[in-house]
């Protein structure tokens, strides 16, 4: 037996590593595309930061659109690694092991990315730093009454506990590097492994800091989508001012998250050959879980639209209607189409559940949750209280580029990291392919696979 | 007694005229964008009237509405505003701090009344109309809110001229700038905590009703009007 689990270990090590030790031209060829979109995405920021904010669609009254919406989005994207991670780690579902690290690099990322967008729709983005409750000579600080301040702090300790929870799992998977590279590498692989040596004691204080963590994010990651929805459901704008608001949110956030979760895993796994490790079982099972996001989601809706409808008050019919049937309606049921009417039948019919018809549903998915917030955020202000001044929104160029520039960012991160670490977690798939603490290749394999059982 | 200031808007005096909105432009430094920019809806006009059309033709009624920053005790857009730049003054106006403005906008789709409005680059006035700025007023830079506030140098210089002649400030004595040029008489500008002042008058009317009064934003701003006490059994006023 032993001969075998040191094989299984080697393979593993061997094909999981293989991408942070060999570098191909591809890899040079996609981070230099992806990198020439993302630049040309913060030099749009910075073109719309010197002309003026005039450049993009945004006018009076609709005076948040594409940016809010992409910071809506991409903060929902990010609660993919909370809800894979942290749930299936506490409920210690052993199939999550190929799949935690993936969803934990979307959500640091995702939120790297989500927490640009509040700085690119600032009028004067120089002066963000007023949020920060630093002490001036003048006595102001922020005020915590308004949602931007509470979103500012939510996103803040979101950001920081996500990178942690992505860190802590990486010790071990840096030490397995350390212990294998040499050189430059070999240096700053020493740094990042902290010391690691796989004694039982480090795997005990890992595993509990873990835990810690799984059991914090949690109420984190439900605070923070929970905030973002305050920011619109705190003013009284038509369709707005709903109590709904926060479980929607964090119902669409992590529909969405799942979504992208599904899109990146196959993406990887085409990518690096991964066919071995990211089974159809892993597609089935997350298919299973945006299966019921999707019913969440429609009930969510159904609720929102109904009260609506029915309260039958003025203001708010206005924003309804023009979702419903008139400008806005083709987005409207474009969402319903790519949220609902399509991924339900893909993922409950069972025989049609496979790889390619769960990445069908969950591009669907991105899209439809996409339009959600947007058509969340602007019907609304376009048809506020008074009539005089209800407006329309189209976006122009500079909108547009920023947008695909923060998909291009999300890629390239991810293309970047795959350099740095392995991106399905080794010690997990180690300690998951040995059930029995029998393996005497090391202490640290056999303390995990005690401490996981 | 702090001052409380307020206004009262006849709509049955007002012609729509718009010397108010000009008077405005002139007195506030508010740039005017160019009619490809105003068809893009960045068009700033701190008070503006509204048009509405009543009936159906050819029995058409037109309607005027003034409407300018209702200046709320209860303001939707100062607790939203992250960094004070929307705040309640001492005397009861919403004053916005432009030094303090980061430009989130948000002021602007909390406010009911759509009065607030963001520079989305920044102010120019080709010579010589450089020349007519109000030294008064600073120019707001792109990337800035701005709105109505109650012409705020005017009740700051009124306050000034009446300390130095040793009295209270008198009704009447200050008036922005739209009050001023109105020719119909259909503004009045005052104190509210005085009783007697014509504003607070007015505000009493059995013909007064608040704008969008529902949302319990408590504007200080009173529109008169004779249908909404006439009428006020009809089943057509929802």
């Amino acid at each position: 037996m032993m001969p075998e689990t040191l094989a299984v270990a080697d393979r593993l090590s061997r094909d999981l590593l293989r991408p942070v030790f060999q570098t191909t031209g591809k890899f040079y060829a996609l981070v230099v595309i992806l990198g020439v979109i993302v630049l040309s995405g913060l030099a749009t920021w910075g073109y719309q930061i010197y002309y003026g904010f005039g450049v993009t669609g945004y006018n009076w009254p609709v005076y948040w659109a594409l940016h809010e919406t992409n910071f809506v989005f991409w903060i929902g994207i990010s609660h993919a690694g909370t809800l894979i991670s942290a749930i299936l780690r506490l409920v210690n579902a052993t199939w999550r092991r190929p799949v935690t690290r993936c969803a934990e690099i979307i959500t640091a990322f995702a939120l790297m990315i989500g927490a640009m967008f509040p700085l690119i729709h600032l009028g004067r983005p120089w002066l963000a730093f007023y949020l920060i409750p630093y002490p001036s000579e003048r006595g102001i600080w922020p005020n915590y009454r308004s949602p931007l301040v509470w979103d500012f702090f939510a996103i803040n300790t979101y950001l920081l506990s996500s990178l942690l929870f992505l860190a802590l799992p990486m010790i071990p998977d840096f030490a397995l590097i350390r212990d294998r590279a040499t050189g430059w590498r070999k240096k700053v692989y020493a740094r990042l492994s902290l010391g690691w040596q796989g004694t039982p004691k480090q795997w005990h204080r890992l595993e509990t800091a873990m835990h810690i963590m799984a059991l914090a994010i949690l109420p984190i990651a439900v605070s923070v989508h929970t905030i973002v929805s305050f920011d619109f459901s705190m003013a009284v704008v038509p369709m707005w001012h709903s109590t709904i608001f926060g479980p929607y949110f964090v119902a669409g956030a992590i529909f969405s998250g799942i979504a992208a979760l599904i899109i990146v895993m196959a993406v990887l796994r085409r990518a690096f050959h991964l066919e071995s490790y990211l089974l159809p079982l892993h597609f089935q099972n997350l298919g299973k879980l945006l299966l019921l996001m999707s019913l969440l989601w429609g009930y969510f809706v159904f609720n929102e639209r109904l009260t609506a409808w029915y309260g039958n008050i003025p203001h708010e019919m206005n924003v309804f209607w023009s979702t419903q049937t008139g400008e806005y309606a083709p987005l409207f049921w474009t969402m319903v189409l790519c949220n609902f009417v399509i991924p339900f039948p893909l993922l409950a019919i069972r025989r049609l559940r496979s790889v390619t018809t769960a990445v069908l549903a969950s591009c669907c998915v991105v899209v439809g949750m996409w339009l959600e917030r947007f058509l969340i955020i602007v019907p609304s202000l376009s048809r506020k209280s008074l009539p005089y001044a209800w407006g329309s929104y189209s976006p122009e160029w500079p909108e547009i580029v920023i947008m695909v520039a923060s998909f291009a960012a999300m890629a390239l991160l991810y293309v970047l990291i795959s350099k740095v670490v392995p991106l399905i977690s080794i010690w997990e798939l180690k300690a998951g392919e040995q059930p029995a603490a029998h393996s005497p290749t090391s202490v640290h394999e056999a303390e995990t696979a005690g401490e996981l059982r | 007694m702090p001052h409380r200031w307020g206004m009262a808007v006849d709509l049955d005096r007002c012609t729509g005229c718009e010397a108010c909105v000009v008077a405005c432009h002139a007195e506030n430094n508010i740039p005017t964008v160019g009619a490809d920019e105003a068809a893009r809806g960045r068009a700033k006009h701190w008070i503006r009237v509204e048009r509405y059309w009543e009936g159906e033709f050819p029995d058409v009624r037109l309607k005027f509405r003034p409407v300018l920053c209702q200046q709320c005790d209860n303001a939707p857009c100062e607790p939203v505003c992250p960094t004070y730049a929307s705040s309640h003054t001492s005397e009861g106006l919403n004053a916005q701090v432009y030094n303090r403005c980061i430009g989130t906008r948000y002021c602007a789709n909390a406010c009911s009344y759509d009065v607030r409005f963001f520079n989305f680059f920044n102010p120019v006035w080709e010579k010589p109309l450089h020349l007519q700025l109000n030294p008064d007023v600073s120019v707001r830079e792109q990337g800035v809110m701005e709105k109505c506030t109650f012409c705020v140098q005017r009740i700051n210089a009124g306050k000034i001229a009446a300390k130095a002649e040793g009295h209270e400030v008198r009704d009447g004595d200050i008036s922005p700038a739209c009050v001023q040029s109105c020719t119909a008489n259909a503004l009045v500008f005052g104190d509210l905590n005085d009783p007697d002042s014509a504003v607070s008058r007015l505000s009493r009317s059995p013909r007064g009703s608040k704008l969008l009064e529902d949302l319990g934003t408590e504007p200080k701003v009173t529109y008169l009007e004779r249908d909404a006490w006439h009428d006020a059994g009809d089943p057509r006023r929802g």
